[in-house]
């Protein structure tokens, strides 16, 4: 039996700011995990994750995050992820503090 | 203070050009990010968790008060107001925008202060002792010797591709405020039959195999020990292990070699290298000895002083905790607290470093240093003056009496900021200390170090805190081991693991435990916490964190180690 694949986002730092910032289903980069498109299929999270790499214009350091989907959408599995999607919790000034 | 020469300032303007050139170019994309990133980090500019990085060099911890301002406008103007002040006397701004950092380091350089070698593998930022040409302990000035190394080390073509990051730090003081022995070359400076020489430490370390430097040379002359330190990286360089990179720091190659190997090493490189060295260097050294030169130290009376310390108990709790003795009568030594209760340790608002640079330059004779437990001192300050700079410090939230307390923590980025962390360490600094202060027993538990890492890298310096804490993943939750008797003094020694970690919610009440445990068995108020360590053992903290179960297998396992030796 081929082992369970645990859904994952893709996810970088944009080039210039270095923000936090997820693929969504329509290519686009996001900065909410809640629209980012969770990959359930391990084939296809690999090709999305190549095609992110050769943005390098754009953005550094992609790779594949496990998330566990949710309705509200892909929530992380590890605490790391939790952080990157929030910001420090020292301040309130990472994402937390962005209204967008 | 030192300050630049033409060619000191020509270079790194030079520099920067060079930088902001490649940044054109990797936004442009013409350079890709595998081209980009050693060219970014031979600049101090990292990619963090949420942001870009960058980490500015403040060599031995000196800088002026116009330095000061300048890195309050750039926490300011391209960061979040705020920047973080590290064990290795380094600032880092944790926000810059990429394209914003050519700006940012040319408005260092303005201030003779650049981000080069505060990455890489390099000999990095020298370090010292934060009281450096102030202690009343010190025999000599360590800045002089700091600074020299610097310049010799900045791009030297030799030692710009060495296996492994490379540190050296300096003390002028017996008391060694610079943690010497946990650094790839450690310096002390000591006199004998009236002779000032330096005795060289090697190996010591931190991060994943933690170690304490051995005497390399007991007694080496001033004028030698350039070519000297040049014959150890030398040798390093050329035996060092470049197949594992976690065994490719000099620590490694002394154990794997033996001391007595590597100083033999040394000393035939060292013959070899010697008739280089011209004199050239001790002319400069001479130069930058002038640079060095002490204020003119005021005399007058500090009536005052006396007088505010008795009418005033919150001045006298700051005045005995956060002064210390000054080499001038009359003067003191001020730190700057910057762990208020409940803050990051180690950072400082755009506003409160002006604040500092004000002080620095109102009653201060114009100096700061940044001290590798991440705070800040202002070296030279009459006693006269001292009511006047704390209720400055008091208004900007500065004057937290608790220097060297249990509050007064180290602690690293971690996970809140650090892309290589397993847990975090400023929510449990934070926790720490403001749990001690609703308790009221900080004075009461007295001289209490602990430091704090987010990752086995020991950026935090656990293994040399009283009480060392690291944080570590345990399958995706936050885990914090507890090492106790851990030591930074001249004396240095490694802390022993208590045993098993603590979660994030259990890692204060353990803290409170082994604090109760040392309340309850210290002979009195004056034996500290790691006299009764030593004296008591494991045992009794043991007991306190992990009830007797645990104390009672520990002891018999020390027991059969001790029939089987
Ligand atoms: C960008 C953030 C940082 C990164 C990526 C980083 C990385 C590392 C790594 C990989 C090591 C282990 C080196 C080795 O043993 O070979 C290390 C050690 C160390 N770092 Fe950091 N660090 C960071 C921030 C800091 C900060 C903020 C401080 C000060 C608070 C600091 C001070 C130190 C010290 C003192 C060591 C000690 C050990 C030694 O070299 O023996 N670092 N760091
Ligand atoms: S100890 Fe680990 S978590 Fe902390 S700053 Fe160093 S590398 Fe980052």
């Amino acid at each position: 039996m081929p082992r369970e694949f645990t859904p994952k986002v893709v996810t970088a730092n944009t080039l210039l700011k270095g923000d936090v910032v997820y693929l969504a289903a329509d290519d686009s980069w996001t900065p909410h995990l809640a629209l980012a498109d969770i990959l359930t299929d391990e084939a296809d999270a690999d090709l999305r994750v190549l095609d992110a790499q050769a943005r390098a214009a754009e953005v550094v350091g992609v790779y594949l995050a496990d998330m566990t989907p949710t309705a509200s959408g892909p929530e992380p599995t590890h605490f790391r992820e939790d952080f990157r999607r929030t910001g420090p919790s020292n301040y309130f000034h990472g994402k937390q503090a962005d209204p967008s | 203070m030192y300050t630049y020469t033409e060619f000191d300032a020509a270079f790194v303007a030079e520099r920067n050009r060079q930088f902001r050139a490649q940044v054109a170019r990797r936004v442009d994309g013409s350079l890709t990010e595998d081209e980009f990133k050693p060219l970014r980090l031979m600049n101090g500019l990292y990619l963090q968790l949420h942001a870009y990085m960058l980490r500015v060099a403040i060599p031995y911890g000196t800088l002026n008060a116009r330095q000061m301002r300048q890195l309050a406008m750039i926490a300011e103007r391209w960061d979040k107001g705020y920047g973080h002040f590290t064990t290795r006397q380094n600032i880092q701004f944790n926000w810059p925008e990429l394209a914003d950092v050519p700006d940012i380091l040319d408005a260092l350089g303005e201030v003779q202060m650049h981000a080069i070698q505060t990455s890489g593998n390099t000999i990095r930022n020298v370090t010292a002792d934060h009281f450096a040409g102030a202690a009343a302990d010190e025999v000599a000035d360590p800045r002089p010797i700091a600074e020299l190394i610097r310049q010799w080390s900045t791009d030297h073509p030799e030692f710009q591709f060495l296996p492994r990051k490379f540190k050296v730090a300096v003390t002028g003081s017996p008391m060694d405020r610079a943690v010497t022995l946990a650094h790839d070359i450690g310096l002390r400076i000591v006199r004998r039959d009236g002779q000032i020489g330096y005795q060289v430490l090697v190996g010591g370390g931190l991060g994943r195999t933690p170690m304490i430097g051995k005497v390399l040379h007991d007694f080496l002359p001033e004028e030698d020990l350039l070519p000297y330190i040049e014959a150890v990286v030398s040798v390093w360089n050329t035996i060092g292990r470049r197949d594992n990179k976690f065994k490719a720091r000099i620590k490694i190659t002394v154990h794997e070699h033996g001391i007595d190997d590597i100083r033999a090493r040394v000393d035939a490189r060292y013959a070899l290298i010697r008739p280089q060295f011209t004199g050239i260097d001790q002319q400069m050294l001479g130069a930058i000895r002038n640079d060095f030169a002490a204020p003119v130290f005021r005399v007058a009376p500090a009536d005052n002083y006396g007088a505010v310390r008795a009418a005033d108990p919150v001045f006298r709790a700051w005045a005995d905790t956060n002064l210390s003795e000054h080499r001038a009568p009359g003067y003191s030594i001020v730190s700057i607290s910057l762990k208020a209760h409940g803050e990051t340790p180690g950072d400082a608002s755009a506003d409160q470093m002006r604040v500092m640079a004000d002080l620095a330059e109102r009653f201060g004779h114009d100096e700061l240093r940044i001290s590798h437990e991440q705070n800040v001192i202002l070296p030279h300050v009459h006693q006269s003056d001292l009511p006047a700079v704390h209720a400055a410090l008091r208004a900007a939230r500065l004057a937290t009496a608790n220097i060297g307390l249990i509050s007064d923590i180290i602690a690293c980025p971690g996970m809140d900021y650090c892309a290589l962390a397993t847990a975090r360490s400023i929510p449990i600094a934070q926790e720490i200390a403001t749990r001690f202060d609703a308790l009221k027993l900080e004075h009461e538990i007295g001289e209490m170090k602990i430091k704090i890492s987010g990752c086995i890298n020991a950026c935090g310096h656990h293994h040399v805190g009283h009480i060392g804490i690291l944080g570590l993943d345990r399958a995706g939750v936050e885990n914090y081991q507890i090492t106790i008797g851990g030591d930074g003094g001249p004396d240095a020694q490694l802390g022993d693991r208590t045993g098993p970690g603590f979660s994030a919610d259990d890692i204060v009440p353990a803290i409170e435990a082994i604090m109760q445990a040392y309340l309850a068995h210290r002979t009195d108020a004056s034996e500290t916490f790691l006299a009764t360590y030593r004296r008591l053992g494991m045992n009794p903290f043991k007991t306190a964190l992990y009830g007797e179960a645990e104390a009672a297998k520990a002891a018999r396992r020390k027991a059969e180690a001790y029939v089987a030796a």
